[in-house]
């Protein structure tokens, strides 16, 4: 089974944000970065896949700085066969990442091809399901459950008040959710084999695109809010504030 | 939880950015141990400690992460890593507790490096990788219950007979002697007072005449098994000695594989005490401000931080000659002593630092101030480590 | 004219809540444009509830019937609004599930970028800007959408729906050919029918305050006091087996902006904020007064919520009565 995985480097999600000087983007000093962690579940989806499958081959696909590397490598650590990065500085927009993705994935012959939903930088929830479109595969999203059987693929997706369950044959793009699995933590020697496997590095030009940034702010602060009381007798206060004050009940 | 320890996970201490010294490598595998121990360990640890319980339903992970005789080579199963690797995997065990990191320390320098160092290659082949794999657990028999500070004295013989060998004695302050299935036991083959007569010996532990018991009633790696071993008459074939052992120089080596390892694992300890003391000191507050904002708990706070820089550069120099191989045993010694030391007085400072919850289970802090205790003491105490290195500058024994 | 297309939604025949907010946000930027809003509407059959979207600004209503859009058909929706989609200045849909999947299909299909979960919108220059949060909620971006179509989904329970005096003409929009790849065969409710935590007016969560399962009947009664509540829950609980991952609210979970939050044993780490900050109110009851929610909260409690909550439930019960 041949598999490919989308993977992006982001800021881990405990980082104090800080606005850069150019206003439009976090000042990346003294962050740490880590692999996406719904990118983190495709990327296990796919190692379990060949793993089932016995025979096959993972890939596992980045864009950005060269730094990007290093993140790919803990995919190569946790067992993808190789990987190619495409390289291209600065933040493009989802659409402008999907046609390069695309456009390198498309040659590939690829069964399956996997993404996290979104990226818990940007919110973007849509480079899978526009690489899907542009290279006509079926695409199901934000999948909480995968099965795949021969060719053909059921899987559950939340949605408000239930559970859709999707169907689809491959090939198909499938971009993962939190409860498709448990990701591994790669094992030590995994980690030392990571550096002998093979890792491309292709440049690649990107346009403008459609979205662009013009400030990132802090929000604004909640203002400080009041301790009513202590214990229950401090409940009728509260409920009498969020009448009158509040005016939410 | 208590106050201001919303459950994260640990970010470790580099203040001098240790770090950018560190190989990418070296990076990944201390950042894949140190989320080992969040998801599995910490979880659970507060309450083995309090029981008095190893967690040995960790072992098949850690095995499967590869940190059992981690820097053995990869031909016996093992993860065939460096040594400042091997250094970063204790230190991230021993964040989470020091009864865990004495069993890796166990079963990598002190079970498997014999056998690698000194068994024939059917022993390796035989036990390394079943031992790397946590199927067979193994226990370092030397210490006996006169004999702690100066091994070489041990009264365990070892007989040899017609078809084998006979062994007979006590040892004590075994880790994992109470669950090991291998046990490596160190005895006289000679005379009684012929230290160079010693050799080492594969025992399968379920071999009539030797027992191991429990040590009870401990105050101190409570979260780890401590065990009396008791050989009656052991009768083992021939190709139970490790065949290029000899002398006290043998299991000697084997300690200064495992004081490597624990000069590293106290500075994971040390971070751990810190990290809950800056958070606490953060978010308590009394008279009317943090208490981190107060002078003698700043001062307390720098002196951690400092000794815990020191001993991060001396442990990865250290690791450094190590994989060089320009590393001696009085090096280890020093690493060992100061670092332990240090992380003694982390422990307690930050225990202090944490007022009336400090002494509660749900804080980490006391239980490794008491583990620490334990680690002072043993792999050479402090004061032998203080004489070891007093002859290395002088030429002069005191012992 | 210019147009804004407003993309609804309709579950089981009948129209969902969310398209009011979608056709107020289309409105926001018609009004600035000069422009008209359609709404469009897909489903299998008659929807249930389409007349309120002229009175909730629509200018003309779209209706696509297609016997395979009872359920959600990603290429089939898809493919129809692309068909009509170049001709419009703005395409705007709800971050919702079915939402987040569609705009960008329709993106990629019309050749666009998409700005997906905005807070606000407006206009500058002619071009369509958006307010999105992004890094869960820690910061706050702006945007400027440059392309022929602007492509963009709202956060749900963030635009208030309009009330517009307009007729809302109707108009048939024939549904094109299209190849359907993937198929949706149902929608499996959850076993006691809840309102969902994104959907709820109040969300009354727990977390490890709750010390056992069995406990959260206190906050259900609690919610069933308020009503058009739903109870939310910590991560901790739901990777302990207690709640449901839907009910889950925080970074990995759902985000949630209900008009009043109440946080009941729950500490507040970052991940379960990012969750839930931009919730209207915030009202936090534990034991513990340094506790990082009682940072966040507009109102709090100190104490013990065994105590408390009961309590709470009882004072709104006699609010209500009232």
């Amino acid at each position: 089974m041949k598999i490919a995985v989308c993977l992006k480097r982001v800021p881990d999600t405990t980082t104090k944000i800080v606005v850069a000087g150019d206003g439009k983007s976090i000042d990346e000093a003294g962050v740490k970065f880590v692999p996406n962690p719904y990118d983190e579940y495709a990327l296990e989806a796919a190692i379990a896949f060949k793993e089932k499958a016995g025979a096959g081959e993972t890939v596992v696909y980045a864009l950005g700085a060269d730094v990007t590397q290093e993140t790919m490598r803990t995919a190569l650590a946790m067992g993808i066969d190789r990987g190619v990065l495409l390289q291209s500085p600065g933040s493009p927009d989802g659409f402008e990442v999907a046609k390069a993705l695309a456009a390198e994935i498309r040659t590939g012959g690829f069964d399956l091809v996997l993404f996290g939903k979104m990226a818990v930088d940007d919110y973007n929830h849509q480079v899978g399901i526009m690489v899907a479109e542009l290279l006509e595969l079926p695409c199901i999203s934000a999948v909480s459950a995968l099965a795949i059987d021969g060719g053909a693929v059921t899987a559950e997706r939340e949605v408000e008040g239930g559970v859709e369950v999707v169907t689809c044959q491959l090939p198909a793009v499938i971009t993962a959710d939190k409860g498709i699995n448990t990701p591994r933590l790669p094992s030590l020697k995994g980690i030392m084999a990571a550096k002998k496997k093979p890792l491309e590095l292709k440049p690649v030009t990107l346009g403008a695109g459609g979205v662009t940034v013009t400030a990132l702010a802090l929000p604004p602060e909640r203002q400080a809010g009041k301790i009513v009381g202590e214990g229950p007798d401090a409940v009728p206060a509260l409920v009498q504030l969020l009448r009158n004050e509040a005016k939410v009940i | 939880m208590g106050s201001g320890s919303v459950p994260s996970r640990f970010a470790g201490v580099d203040f001098y950015h240790i770090d950018s010294l560190l190989t990418e490598e070296e990076r990944a595998i201390r950042d894949t141990v140190r989320s080992w121990v969040d998801d599995n360990l910490m979880p659970v640890i507060g309450q083995c400690y309090v029981d008095g319980k190893f967690p040995k339903q960790l072992i098949p992970g850690m095995a499967e992460l590869g940190v059992l005789g981690a820097n053995l080579p990869e031909e016996y199963g093992c993860a065939g890593l460096g040594n400042v690797a091997y250094g970063l995997i204790m230190q991230e065990l021993e964040r989470g507790d020091s009864g865990i990191r004495s069993f890796a320390s166990v079963q990598g320098a002190l079970v498997m490096y014999p056998i690698y160092a000194f068994g024939s290659e059917e022993q390796k082949k035989k036990w390394l990788p079943r031992l790397a794999r946590g199927e067979d657990i193994g226990c370092f028999g030397l210490t006996e219950p006169d004999f702690g500070s100066n091994p070489s004295g041990m009264i365990t013989t070892a007989r040899e007979t017609s078809d084998g060998w006979v062994l007979n004695g006590t040892k004590m302050w075994i880790t994992n002697g109470s669950q090991a299935t291998v046990a490596v036991v160190w005895a006289k083959t000679g005379d009684i007072n012929d230290a160079k007569s010693i050799r080492g010996f594969v025992v399968p532990t379920d071999t009539k005449g030797f027992t191991g018991k429990d040590q009870k009633g401990k105050l101190s790696l409570r979260a780890s098994d401590t065990a009396e071993l008791h050989l009656e008459d052991v009768h083992l074939p021939k190709d139970a000695i490790l065949p290029k052992s000899g002398g006290i120089k043998s299991p000697l080596s084997c300690l200064t594989q495992a004081r490597y390892g624990i000069s590293w694992g106290v500075i994971g300890a040390a971070m751990a005490c810190y990290d809950e003391a800056v958070r606490y000191s953060k978010n308590r507050v009394m008279f009317g401000k943090a208490i981190g904002g107060t002078q003698i708990q700043q001062v307390r706070l720098a002196d951690m931080l400092t000794e815990i820089t020191k001993a991060q550069l001396l442990s990865l120099q250290l690791g450094r000659m190590k994989e060089a191989g320009t590393m001696t045993p009085q090096h280890v010694s020093m690493a060992k002593r100061n670092n332990v030391n240090m992380a003694c007085e982390c422990a307690r400072e930050a225990r202090r630092l944490l007022g009336a919850n400090g002494i509660l289970a749900e804080y980490h802090s006391m239980r490794h101030m008491a583990n620490l205790e334990s680690v002072y003491t043993y792999e050479g105490t402090h004061d032998m480590h203080s004489l070891i290195l007093g002859q290395e500058i002088t030429g002069l024994a005191a012992y | 004219m210019t147009a804004i297309l407003a993309v609804t939604e309709q579950r089981q025949g009948a129209l969902r809540k969310v398209s009011l907010e979608v056709v107020a946000a289309a409105r926001a930027l018609a009004e600035q444009m000069g422009a008209t809003v359609d709404a469009v509407v897909l489903g299998g059959g008659a929807v249930d509830g389409v007349q309120a979207l002229g009175p909730a600004g629509a200018d003309r209503v779209l209706t696509a019937t297609h016997a395979g859009f009872d359920l959600y058909n990603p290429d089939g929706y898809a493919a129809t609004i692309a068909s009509i989609g170049g001709s419009y200045a703005a395409i705007v849909f709800a971050a919702s599930a079915a939402g987040r999947d569609l705009s960008p299909r329709v993106a990629a299909r019309l050749g666009q970028a998409c700005a997906t979960d905005v807070t606000a919108v407006g206009v500058e220059g002619g071009k369509v800007v958006v307010t999105r949060p992004v890094y869960a909620g820690k910061a706050l971006q702006k945007a400027t959408l440059g392309g022929s179509v602007a492509i963009l989904s709202i956060r749900p329970n963030t635009f208030a729906p309009v009330q517009a005096v307009k007729a809302g003409a109707a108009e048939i929009v024939t549904v094109p050919a299209f190849t359907q790849r993937v198929t949706v065969r149902e929608v499996k409710a959850p076993e006691k029918a809840a309102l969902d935590v994104t959907e709820a007016t109040v969300v009354v969560s727990g977390g490890r305050g709750l010390k056992e399962p069995g406990n959260f009947a206190l906050l259900e009664a609690l919610a069933a006091a308020f009503g058009n509540a739903a109870v939310g829950a910590s991560r901790a609980v739901v990777d302990a087996g207690w709640r449901e991952h839907g009910a889950q609210v925080g970074q990995t979970g759902k985000t949630v902006a209900p008009s009043l939050y109440v946080a009941v044993g729950i500490s507040g780490a970052i991940q379960h904020l990012a969750g839930m900050r931009t919730s209207k109110v915030i009202v936090a009851i534990n034991k513990d007064k340094d506790a990082p929610i009682f940072k966040v909260a507009d109102y709090g409690i100190v104490g013990d919520l065994f105590e408390i909550v009961p309590r709470l439930t009882d004072e709104v019960k006699k609010l209500k009565a009232e």
